[in-house]
């Protein structure tokens, strides 16, 4: 079965009135289960593009069926599909509210949603990532860069999404701790019957991480090393 | 921080910062405000027409004005109307500037444009002009000056939390609190104003200095609170027909008033050193 399918796609970045698309006439297909590659050096739109499939940039033409449901342009995602779908993102350093403590930033989610048992889930999330419990009421910058990045992972799986989106998750961490969270993710990713794609400029961690890969350049795919 | 030049050791200073010094005359302040009744030897609206304007003497520390109330005891009942005012404004124009800044910073857009513009247009009008309007409009008072000074002074806080929530609008951590299903008054609650308040914080402490003067103002130009209660821009008002025969009678109020601005604006430049992180040292 197919996870998403994205038929002439192309993105825009809307800022004001002003309108400049990015992205053209992207097609590809990703199957369930497997690790997506979206390779290319910086600029050339695979980062936009995988915004759009986490559902925070609506500016997008073409056709993206995601779950087996056509999705429509211009519109957030919302119930289901927003939960099913998370990101862990490039700076671990950015992405932790840095106000928040770890358990407000990874329970007020789950609260949202109804469910129970919040606290256990935290813990055991914790443990699969191998970070200590007691690190649950600290503040992001008592953390360092590897670390923070295990909390994103955690707050990302806690929604049990199916399609988890990698944006260079590992580009902002030393060597050492790179392999780490590349090994901790291909576990994750067998136990818990997750897609990933994955958006990096290293094509080491993409053949490393990846059963298929694009090459992105200038906003499309370039067909010459189109290595599906 | 540099605690020693020259060998000569500093060190001791190091308590006697300006946050410091003005919490410590801020306290202070508010202290004698609320205990005015319990450290003013005299009734203060108690006229003694034969004591009128004497000098500072042991019985009259600070002399008499010219109904012959005791200055001393007006002095420290005066700072209630103006910490009382002073507490109004900041609480009407923190919450509006911050709502109107966020709002327009998150949203962008047509909203942005035009709760920006409207910003601009009351940033542009003379406060203390527009202040006095107003009072005159409605009547003076204490209510009605800290809605004429806050109906001015909202815009700089409105300026400040809207440039702060476009600095955060695209970050990362916003974006993944979308992502977790966070929106809405939730995230602008729980998620940006948490960042916006500090700043906003000391800029109300900045703030508070200017108000104070503008309150003085309002009470000298017999806008403020009315006769016969004590008011220190009043009582300057009063004092200044004697001013060249009985300075004290101007004097004393006006030392109060630039003390407590004084107090207010150190403990602003203090908690500004302490917590915005662009002036760190």
């Amino acid at each position: 079965m197919n996870q998403l399918e994205l038929k002439k796609v192309s993105v825009s970045h809307v800022q004001g009135l002003q309108s400049n698309t990015v992205v053209h006439d992207i097609d590809l297909t990703v199957e369930a289960g497997e690790c997506f590659g979206l390779v290319g050096p910086s600029g050339c739109g695979k980062s936009s593009l995988l915004w759009v499939l986490a559902g925070l940039n609506p500016h997008w033409e073409g056709e993206i069926t995601l779950f087996g449901q056509p999705l429509e342009s211009g519109k957030i995602f919302t119930g289901d599909r927003r939960r099913r779908v998370q990101m862990v993102f490039q700076d671990p350093y950015a992405s932790l509210h840095p106000k928040h403590r770890l358990r407000r930033t990874l329970a007020e989610p789950l609260k949202l949603l109804g469910l129970s048992d919040i606290n256990d889930r935290i813990s055991e999330g914790f443990k699969q990532v191998g970070l200590t419990e007691n690190m649950i009421d600290r503040y992001p910058h008592q953390l360092s860069g590897g670390q923070r990045q295990r909390v994103a992972i955690i707050r990302a799986l806690l929604l049990e999404p199916k399609l988890l989106l990698l944006d260079e998750p590992t580009s902002a961490l030393d060597m050492s701790v790179q392999a780490e969270i590349l090994n901790l993710l291909n576990e994750l990713k067998a136990n818990h019957d997750l897609t990933m794609i994955m958006v990096s400029h290293d094509p080491d961690v993409i053949d490393y991480m990846c059963d298929h890969a694009v090459t992105m350049k200038a906003g499309r795919i370039d067909q010459e090393k189109r290595y599906v | 921080m540099i605690i020693s030049k020259k060998g000569v050791s500093f060190r001791w200073l190091r308590p006697f910062n300006t946050l410091n010094i003005g919490l410590i005359l801020v306290v202070i302040l508010v202290g004698l405000a609320l205990l005015a009744p319990l450290l003013s030897p005299f009734d203060p609206n108690i006229q003694n027409i034969q004591e009128r304007l004497l000098a500072p003497d042991s019985q009259h520390w600070f002399g008499t004005d010219r109904f012959g109330r005791d200055l001393f005891s007006r002095v420290l009942y005066g700072a209630r109307p103006t910490l009382i005012l002073v507490s109004l404004v900041i609480l009407l124009t923190v919450p509006i500037g911050l709502a109107i800044g966020i709002f327009a910073g998150y949203f962008g857009g047509w909203v942005e444009r035009i709760l920006m513009r409207l910003t601009d247009i009351v940033m542009s009008l003379p406060s203390l002009v527009i202040a006095l309007a107003l009072v005159s409009i409605l009547g003076p008072g204490l209510m009605n000056g800290a809605l004429a000074l806050a109906f001015t002074s909202w815009p700089s806080f409105a300026r400040q939390a809207r440039t702060e929530t476009l600095a955060i609008r695209n970050s990362d951590y916003l974006s993944a609190a979308k992502m977790q299903g966070i929106t809405g008054f939730r995230l602008i609650f729980g998620h940006i104003l948490p960042l916006i308040l500090p700043s906003a914080i000391v800029r109300a402490a900045l703030n508070l200095g200017g108000i104070i003067l503008a309150a003085a103002g309002l009470g000298f130009l017999g806008m403020g609170i009315q006769p016969p209660a004590a008011e220190w821009g009043s009582m300057v008002a009063s004092g200044s027909r004697v001013i060249f025969d009985q300075w004290w009678v101007a004097a004393v109020p006006g030392v109060a008033i630039l003390l407590a601005s004084l107090a207010f604006n150190l403990l602003g430049d203090g908690l500004r050193d302490k917590m915005d992180p662009r002036h760190d040292k």
